[in-house]
């Protein structure tokens, strides 16, 4: 094969000569085009293709934008023909001499179609301004669309303020120097990639526009954006804009979102007109997409996973699907308290609670807040948060619940990819609302003057809705229930593998996720419990359970003392615990400022639950002497899905020690398999249950999240095995149908001996005398990685570097046993953890730093 | 069953370099396994009872060592950081090359190149590399050059009736050892041995009993092992300042303090090198230099293989651990008494 350009097999490029019927051009006239088309390889390969993909580049790029689509393609024999345009003036087809807006070029795509003669199912795909081009095309060729893919585009841009760069490129003062006579836009438009293009690659990009004369094309596509109401190609783009809804077919967004000129409210605008379509946010990628990231792979999958009928077939539910407000609207004349804070003391009886749900329902409502409306709660737990809950989940509006433990910039990212239309703040999220620029109308959570609300950009205040919703709704019954398999909220995982990704449930799985946890736990209505960890907390109104806010900052757990965890739950003579391993940690600190009436209390708890993160036996017995009437119960789950399995402190001890952390047996309707790893350590596809094989732990259950949002390849990995959530942790089942947690799969050493887990490589080398913590990493090529104990020491090591021979030998002695060999002892002065779990460590982090230092040269810090 | 594959089978076997200690190390297995072993060096070695005199330089007399011999193990080279280019030739290259020729003369059927992994790397870091193809422009110093073109010459005669395979040891060591430790430990002794960054590259050894059982190994694996090149090594990486450290524990000298930036050694190693160099073309020195930028490289920068492909090739897993090994190690010195340093110190 000979290249064109990097990338590009010489055989794919092609000229043809097409008759134009576009109004801006004169009868009779024809114009050249340059295309990328795979037609004549398939053929020679005797390939009949599906179906055609038509590929609209933008402005400033050309066909070679698109090459990996074709190599895709070519190197998998798929039966697909691929067609990359240049379009008129630009790359490498003619220049017509005219100025031809978008309803010529819209044109003339159909013009070159009718040329090549194609038939048969076309998927178009477009970037950029070649985005509105492609959909152009699409609805007018509704007979022989099959599905529609766009990445980083935009069809109205109504409503919104031109993104600031285009603005400038479009205005007449720099207009002509920035897009013609200079390459100036060009330039700033390849600078965009992320990571930076490669300087071939640069180059051919910038090959068809090497000259100003050249450039015309570039210059008028700029000219033609019709950001006013008068300019004259706006006509044509509100008549594509508005017929896009008309679409049905299979469409496929990517997204990067780091674009500072089709942002991220570009892609909501297409999703509301698109509502159908399957989403995927590349997380750090940016405007040149298929420069940043192989779209190949995921555009080629999803196209094959439309042509297939699979059905997943969900988990069966424990009972019946009763809504998350069964409870609440059973208890409209009870007047015992549903719902207390300690600090400030408020508390709510359950007719309180109900009409002021109903009330802000309805305040909500008139603002405009309609069903399937995504609404941000950046609000702290207690009465005013689950209210707000209640609410939306009445009005069928989605919450979208992001925990400030993922930091500002981690909470902006997770806000900005789930796209909210509403966000409900304190005033201190309304601050970083404004000044992060998140999206959504902004309701304030308290009062707030004139001046700060203008400052802040706040539309309405919760007291404001609470009282225009007053007495609106008679009851319930006046909102239409919510359709149970509508999604219900989004939540966010922890981000310890990379950014927080959003978890989509419907109604009928957070309910779901109730009955696991009342059936597995037994918590009756009328029970009441201290909700020290947030996801459960905000059940309780739904199992119908008396709850109170413990007085703690909950972004950061470890603000919880014993007495604050003793006030609590007397406030509510509480029967049960909810609080996260570090709330615990510390309430144990604390223990010895508790008086006798405080030690009264907490010994008629009859249910300690601690949930986030596996706790270690001689904190959990600690535990049970602080409450010790109570069944102390650690359970294990992940966002996705809580819980997955449960295990109390007689299950821990009568488990002693194995390979891994035993978590127990599946909670009440989840069920537990093993995807095995094979001798490469990649997971197999057969969900099994034979005990004592190691592989990804897999989960089926009703309470399984719906799907990941705006993430669509992501949730394809975590349903290839049909029916069941891939975890993305290790580990296996023993013969009493425990599981034992041994890590994650992203941890797993590819050793030459075989795939390798860290967990119990880990505990045996934190058992050395002055060891502290341990993470095993593997360093060097899969499959014969060498494994690495990167630990701290007791006393603490001064700087990163081997460890003293003493504890490299002790470390390897330990852990033989556990069939690691250790090459490698390195100490470090502290384990970096991740931000959000204290308790996690990054080992991802920890094996590029094992890698760097054990190379040679320099020691840095981990 | 193929007599290769069978090693109960007596066979005729050739060992160039047997005076050296791999060379006798592998002399000594063959023995022990029953085959018919003929040394091949320049000076007479002990317990040979078929030896043949001579040198790489000497074509008479490698046919007289050729004559009559199934197989030939091929380890004698010149091996040095310094020499001239010239010298390197006419042993690496070209007695290889005359060896081989003699060798299918007298009908030699299997043949053992003994290289270095030196051949197919040039100075970065290798973590879990593969064994590479050789390359003389690329690879470093003149001894690592002239085996490399000898490894190419020698893969390029494989042919159905003579079949040849490289087998490229790294870091060979063991008792007896001068090339590495004697030097560590002398050195050690004498307070002038340095840590390079820490001492946390990882690097891959070889106890000079696996080193061994893997050569004999590719003479029996032949079948399959022939056209190859394989790296052979422990197959447990460590950070080099630890095997040091080993080493002179095991020495009875004490472990090194003191800690150099390992850019600054191989800067230091280059000046030095250039002037052993110079002095050595003036007969000024007729020893090794005290650093190159090649040792400085060695023991700042990773270097560990992939060892799966020769452990699947030969059907063999290194049997001494390099724990057993220093602790033979210590066994060989416990028996001497700690010897006095008969150097001028220099700190």
């Amino acid at each position: 094969m000979t290249e064109l350009f990097p990338g590009v097999d010489r055989q794919y490029s092609r000229y043809v000569q097409v008759a134009s019927t576009s109004t801006v051009d004169q009868t009779g006239t024809s114009h050249q085009w340059h295309l990328l088309d795979n037609e004549s390889e398939l053929a020679e390969k005797g390939i009949t293709p599906v179906g055609t993909l038509l590929c609209v580049h933008g402005n400033p790029t050309w066909s070679y934008l698109w090459r990996g689509l074709l190599n895709h393609v070519s190197e998998n024999d798929l039966p697909w023909r691929v067609i990359a345009v240049d379009q008129l003036d630009m790359g490498f087809s003619a220049r017509t001499g005219v100025f031809r807006r978008l309803a010529d070029r819209v044109n003339d795509l159909g013009d070159l179609t009718n040329t090549l003669e194609i038939t048969g199912a076309v998927t178009t795909v477009g970037h950029d301004w070649g985005g509105i081009i492609s959909l152009g095309w699409a609805v007018a060729h509704q007979h022989q669309l099959a599905n529609v893919v766009l990445t980083n585009t935009a069809v109205h841009p109504a409503g919104f303020e031109l993104p600031a760069a285009l603005r400038l490129a479009s205005h007449p003062a720099v207009h002509s120097w920035g897009t013609k006579s200079t390459d100036a836009f060009l330039r700033t438009t390849h600078s965009l990639a992320q990571p930076a293009l490669a300087p071939e690659v640069r180059k051919a990009f910038m090959a068809p526009y090497t000259q100003a004369s050249r450039r015309t094309g570039v210059a008028n596509f700029v000219a033609d954006i019709p950001f006013t109401e008068e300019h004259p190609s706006r006509p044509a783009l509100d008549a594509i804009s508005e017929s896009v809804r008309s679409l049905k077919v299979p469409t496929l967004l990517l997204w990067g979102p780091k674009d500072p000129v089709f942002s991220d409210r570009y892609l909501r605008d297409l999703i509301f007109r698109l509502p159908h379509a399957d989403v995927h946010r590349f997380e750090g990628a940016g405007h040149l997409l298929p420069e940043d990231r192989d779209i190949a792979v995921p555009v080629f999958d999803w196209l094959a996973a439309e042509n297939s009928t699979g059905n997943i077939g969900r988990a069966e539910a424990l009972t019946a699907y009763s809504p998350m407000l069964a409870e609440l609207d059973s208890r409209t004349t009870d007047h015992s308290a549903a719902v207390v804070d300690i600090n400030p003391a408020q508390t709510l009886s359950w007719a309180q609670l109900g009409t002021r749900v109903n009330d802000l329902a309805a305040g909500l409502a008139q603002i405009g807040v309609k069903p399937g409306d995504r609404v941000n709660l950046l609000v702290p737990p207690g009465i005013e948060l689950t209210a707000l809950i209640y609410a939306c989940l009445r009005l069928g509006a989605v919450i979208v619940v992001a925990d400030a433990g993922l930091g500002t910039k981690g909470l902006g990212r997770a806000i900005r990819g789930a796209g909210p239309s509403y966000l409900i703040g304190i005033d201190r999220a309304l601050t970083g609302a404004r000044v992060l620029n998140w999206p959504g109308t902004r309701i304030a959570a308290g009062d707030m003057s004139a001046a700060k609300r203008k400052l802040l950009g706040v539309q309405h205040t919760i007291g404001e809705l609470l009282e225009s919703g007053a007495g609106a709704a008679a009851g319930g019954t006046d909102f239409t229930p919510a359709d149970p398999d509508a999604d219900a909220a989004v939540l966010f995982t922890s981000g310890s593998t990379g950014p927080a990704k959003g978890v989509v449930y419907t109604h009928r799985q957070l309910a779901a996720m109730r009955d696991t946890l009342r059936e597995t736990y037994n918590l009756k209505a009328g029970s009441a419990l201290v909700a020290g960890f947030a996801p459960f907390a905000l059940l309780g109104p739904a199992l119908g359970a008396t709850s109170v806010t413990p007085d703690m900052d909950v972004t950061a757990p470890r603000t919880l003392t014993a007495s604050a965890l003793a006030d609590a739950a007397a406030a509510v003579d509480a029967t049960t615990v909810f609080a996260s391993p570090a709330a615990l940690a510390n309430v144990l600190d604390t223990k010895d400022s508790l008086n006798a009436s405080q030690l009264k209390v907490l010994a008629g708890v009859s249910l300690m639950m601690s949930a986030g993160a596996p706790i270690p036996e001689p904190l959990l017995a600690k535990v049970q002497e602080l409450v010790p009437q109570a069944r102390v119960h650690t359970p294990y789950g992940m966002t996705e899905a809580l819980p997955v399995t449960d295990i109390d402190l007689d299950g821990i001890r009568a488990a002693g020690s194995g390979n891994g952390v035993c978590v127990g047996t599946p909670v009440a309707g989840a069920r537990v398999a093993i995807a095995v790893l094979d001798a490469e350590g990649t997971a197999g596809s057969e969900p099994l249950q034979t005990p004592n094989l190691t592989g990804e732990i897999l989960v089926r259950a009703p309470h399984v999240k719906e799907r990941y949002d705006r993430l669509w390849i992501t949730e394809q990995l975590s349903t290839s095995i049909p029916g069941w959530h891939r975890t993305g942790d290790v580990g296996h089942l023993d013969e009493s149908g425990r599981l034992w947690v041994e890590g994650r799969m992203g941890h797993v050493l590819r050793t030459p001996a075989g795939p390798t887990t860290p967990v119990a490589a880990e505990q045996a080398a934190e058992s050395v005398h002055g060891a502290g913590r341990a993470a095993l990493v593997g360093v060097g090529p899969a499959g014969t990685q060498a494994a690495v104990i990167v630990m701290e020491s007791v006393p603490s090591a001064r700087r990163a570097g081997p460890a003293p021979e003493a504890l490299a030998r002790a470390v390897r002695a330990a852990v033989a046993p556990t069939g690691t060999e250790v090459s490698a002892v390195l100490v470090v002065p502290d384990l970096p953890t991740d931000i959000r779990h204290n308790s996690k460590i990054d080992r991802a982090k920890l094996a590029s730093w094992a890698a760097i230092t054990l190379a040679g040269g320099r020691i840095g810090k981990p | 069953m193929s007599p290769q594959q069978n090693p109960e089978i007596t066979r005729k076997v050739l060992v160039t370099g047997a005076s050296g200690l791999l060379g006798g190390a592998v002399a000594a297995l063959l023995r022990a396994k029953g085959h018919h072993v003929r040394t091949f060096q320049r000076r007479p070695s002990a317990g040979a009872t078929d030896e043949v005199l001579g040198s790489l330089i000497d074509p008479a007399a490698m046919r007289r060592a050729t004559e009559g011999m199934d197989a030939v193990i091929h380890l004698a080279a010149k091996v040095s950081f310094t020499g001239s280019w010239h010298d390197f030739v006419s042993t690496n290259i070209t007695g290889t090359h005359t060896l081989l020729e003699a060798s299918k003369h007298a009908g030699v059927k299997d043949f053992v190149f003994v290289s270095s992994p030196s051949v197919a790397h040039f100075g970065e870091p290798l973590a879990g590399s593969g064994a590479g193809t050789a390359d003389p422009e690329r690879a470093r110093g003149n001894y690592a050059k002239s085996k490399a073109t000898a490894e190419l010459n020698a893969l390029a005669q494989d042919a159905p009736d003579f079949h040849v395979a490289a087998i490229r040891p790294h870091v060979v060591w063991g008792p007896g050892d001068t090339q590495l430790v004697e030097r560590v430990i002398e050195r050690a002794k004498g307070g002038r041995l340095p840590l390079l960054d820490h001492g946390a590259a990882l690097i891959d050894t070889t106890y000079i009993d696996n080193a061994a059982a893997a050569i004999v190994r590719g003479l029996e694996r032949m079948e399959f092992a022939h056209g190859r090149a394989l790296v052979v090594s422990n197959g447990e990486p460590r950070p080099v300042g630890e095997l040091i450290s080993g080493i002179c524990a095991a020495g009875g000298a004490p472990a090194p303090r003191l800690n150099v930036p390992g850019w600054l050694a191989r800067g230091a190693g280059s000046v030095i090198e250039r002037v052993w160099l110079a002095a050595g073309a003036r007969n000024l020195v007729h020893d090794e230099p005290p650093m190159t930028r090649f040792l400085a490289e060695q023991l700042s920068t990773a270097h560990w293989f992939d060892q799966r492909e020769t452990r699947e090739v030969l059907d063999w897993a290194p049997e001494v651990s390099i724990d057993e090994g220093l602790h033979r190690l210590a066994a060989h010195y416990g028996g001497v008494r700690p010897r006095k340093a008969n150097r001028t110190q220099v700190r």
